[in-house]
């Protein structure tokens, strides 16, 4: 009834190309937003931040990066567990190399080091592909974990091999450490979510975007008719590594406080993000979003129906969710292989037309 | 000769029998890359998978035990029985057949012609689902597997070695059961080629793995020969099992051997049998003995976790398609 197009008639090519072009999508958007901000803060409390919103926040950030990667430029992944302990490492040197520096921009800056090192490893994507690039970016994930490990600069010689961050604010509040507020780290987040996911939505349907696509469909086809693949390829790694470097120094900064690389940033987080995606759709800014949600929040789910419900061990639990987990991307692949987004496209398809549907 | 040299040479040998355990897992991938285009990651769940069933068998666990107590408040754990080691090793093979069996029913058969990275992301998940599947039958303890492969230091070897280095040199140590994963390698190798070459199975294997729809055209069942090289694989998987989970007990980090054994196909190709082999034996001699000359003087140690990558990864930079594999061809 509300969901339709009749009489939204579009007089430029400007409103025609917009976003969410179906009006009730879009005020759909802004007033989630406006509930994000406005309402988020009034009813958030530690317990749901940290079991549910921050993790999802900090892995969406993480699914769009390397969607961009995966999804747009089809260069799989396997090095984001690296990537993110980059992005955190970064953030940890910088916050206490430059005590004064604000701690937005730690956070950025770190995505930018995280960017660096995402082209370094980038570049044998040049001469590798498929398979191939996907286990090569898993040397990119040992190394740096073990780098991390091993040099004892990047932890500052701290005897536990730890690194944890210290207190710091923004306008007077304090984001980072014992003292942080629910609240604000949750707006901090959600700030930096809101603005990388437009940054991504308009750069994926820019010239850029289309470039990473034209290379993921077919790579030569695309060389030939100019899209220049170092460059283009590069880009990709470039910003991907720069989400998934800024949501490592999340991860860090306000979610965890203390890590030690091996069980922060392990392999498994590589996988964790992989399936975010693969469950979500791939080459989609929402199935990011629904991906990291449903990652993060079955657990959650699973833990209270077997421990909480039926009794079981926490141990057990633990498997039965990698059995239920492992079932569903396999089903997932069977029955709709591009994710929940494509689920979520067919479910708008229907509304248009509903109740009326021929 | 100074013994460091000769500490060299021990380390040099210990590096080509941890190149054949490798090898051995790399071979399962081989098999199923080339029959039917999938990269297979779950290759190294599906070792620890037998592994964990050939011990529940052999000492008589009672599947699902623990989930039956948490669900219905029993106390049940084993049947009471001991199992020969021979008649668990069949036991277990029948069960990967199965396996095979049930792979290509529920999950395979619906994803034919699928891009290669949506099936390997499947194999993810089948990982996934067979390691939990796995705990919850058997339970998640570190268990010791025992078939009856002598183990500990060859000291024939070492007696007869020990001349060579003077005072401070007490011979090579080589633990007996390298040298049998080597035999037992050689002879798998042997019995696979011999089956691919000369068996009628054989040949329609190959024809598969040659071309799809040539060898469907003229009569070959994809379904079956699937099943059939799923089946070989869980054989590999099993021998793979039974090696590792001798050496280092069954517990899950025995599925992370599959991580171990992607350098080597990278290296060695992913269609290639002897690649596999050769890959294995440059990646447990490079690793070796890099963490003997540079690593653990220089660089802290722990190099073992990711030389193995970087060095397939430089590899690769020069030569995309490994060692022995098929020259990538690309056309628009």
């Amino acid at each position: 009834m509300l969901y339709r197009e009749a009489g939204d008639f579009k007089t430029s090519y400007a409103k025609d190309q917009q976003t969410f072009p179906i009006l009730f999508d879009r005020w759909g958007y802004f007033i989630m937003l406006a509930l994000a901000f406005i309402v988020g803060p009034m009813i958030i409390n530690d317990y749901w931040l940290n079991a549910v919103v921050l993790p999802f926040l900090i892995y969406s950030i993480a699914a769009l990066g390397l969607n961009i990667l995966t999804g747009y430029c089809g260069q799989v992944s396997l090095g984001t567990g690296g990537f993110m302990a980059v992005g955190a490492y970064a953030s940890y040197k910088l916050m206490t190399s430059f005590p004064d520096l604000n701690i937005a921009f730690v956070i950025i800056l770190s995505g930018g080091v995280t960017a660096l090192v995402g082209i370094l490893f980038g570049l044998p994507s040049l001469r590798i592909k498929g398979f191939y690039l996907a286990v090569a970016t898993l040397a990119a994930q040992f190394f740096l974990v073990w780098l991390f490990n091993k040099v004892p600069w990047f932890y500052n010689y701290s005897a536990s091999g730890q690194i944890s961050a210290p207190e710091r604010t923004i306008f007077g509040y304090a984001i980072s450490g014992a003292n942080a507020l629910p609240h604000i780290s949750y707006l901090f987040c959600l700030t930096f979510v809101v603005i990388l996911a437009w940054g991504a939505r308009n750069l994926t349907r820019g010239a850029n975007g289309r470039k990473w696509m034209a290379i993921r469909d077919m790579d030569i086809a695309a060389e030939i008719i100019g899209v220049n693949p170092l460059k283009t390829k590069l880009t990709a790694f470039a910003i991907s590594s720069f989400y998934i470097g800024i949501a490592g120094a999340l991860l860090f900064a306000v979610y965890l406080g203390a890590a030690e690389v091996g069980e922060a940033f392990g392999i498994t987080k590589s996988f964790l993000v992989l399936f975010m995606i693969i469950i979500g759709g791939l080459g989609s800014i929402f199935g990011s979003f629904a991906g990291a949600a449903f990652m993060i929040l079955m657990p959650v789910l699973l833990k209270n129906i077997f421990v909480g419900q039926m009794g079981w061990p926490t141990d057990l639990a633990a498997h039965m969710e990698f059995v239920i987990v492992g079932g569903l991307i396999m089903v997932f692949l069977i029955l709709e292989p591009h994710g929940l987004a494509a689920l979520w496209r067919t479910a708008k398809e229907k509304l248009r037309l509903w109740p009326f549907p021929h | 000769m100074s013994a460091n040299f000769y500490y060299g040479i021990e380390v040099f040998l210990n590096g080509l029998m941890a190149g054949v355990m490798y090898s051995l897992v790399a071979l399962g991938f081989v098999l199923i890359f080339k029959a039917s285009g999938i990269f297979n990651y779950a290759q190294g769940v599906m070792a620890l998978f037998a592994a964990l069933c050939l011990v529940g068998f052999q000492s008589g666990q009672i599947p699902f035990a623990h989930v039956i107590n948490a669900t219905f408040g029993t106390e049940i754990h084993h049947f009471g029985w001991h199992m020969p080691a021979l008649l668990a090793i069949v036991c277990t093979l029948m069960m990967m057949i199965l396996f095979a069996f049930l792979v290509e029913k529920f999950v395979l058969k619906h994803l034919v012609n699928q891009e290669p990275i949506i099936l390997f992301m499947a194999t993810i998940g089948l990982a996934y689902f067979m390691e939990g599947f796995g705990d919850l039958m058997w339970g998640s303890d570190i268990k010791k597997l025992d078939v009856g492969i002598p183990q500990g230091g060859n000291l024939w070897l070492e007696e007869n070695t020990a001349f060579l280095g003077g005072d401070d040199f007490y011979g090579f140590y080589i633990d007996n059961l390298d040298i049998w994963a080597t035999i037992f390698a050689a002879i798998l190798v042997t019995a696979l080629i011999l089956f691919s070459q000369y068996t009628k199975t054989g040949r329609a294997l190959r024809a598969v793995a040659d071309d799809h729809q040539a060898a469907l055209s003229v009569g070959i069942s994809l379904r079956v020969i699937w099943v059939i090289v799923w089946s070989i694989a869980g054989f590999v998987a099993l021998v793979a099992g039974i090696m590792w989970g001798s050496k280092s007990g069954v517990q899950f980090s025995l599925s992370l051997i599959a991580l171990k054994a992607l350098p080597v196909l990278m290296l060695g190709g992913f269609t290639s049998i002897p690649g596999a082999i050769i890959g294995g034996l440059i990646i447990g001699v490079g690793e070796k003995m890099f963490e003997f000359l540079i690593g653990a003087p220089f660089l802290g140690g722990a190099t073992e976790n990711w030389f193995a990558y970087m060095l397939a990864l430089l590899f690769l930079v020069f030569r995309p398609q490994g060692l022995f594999g098929e020259k990538i061809i690309e056309r628009v």
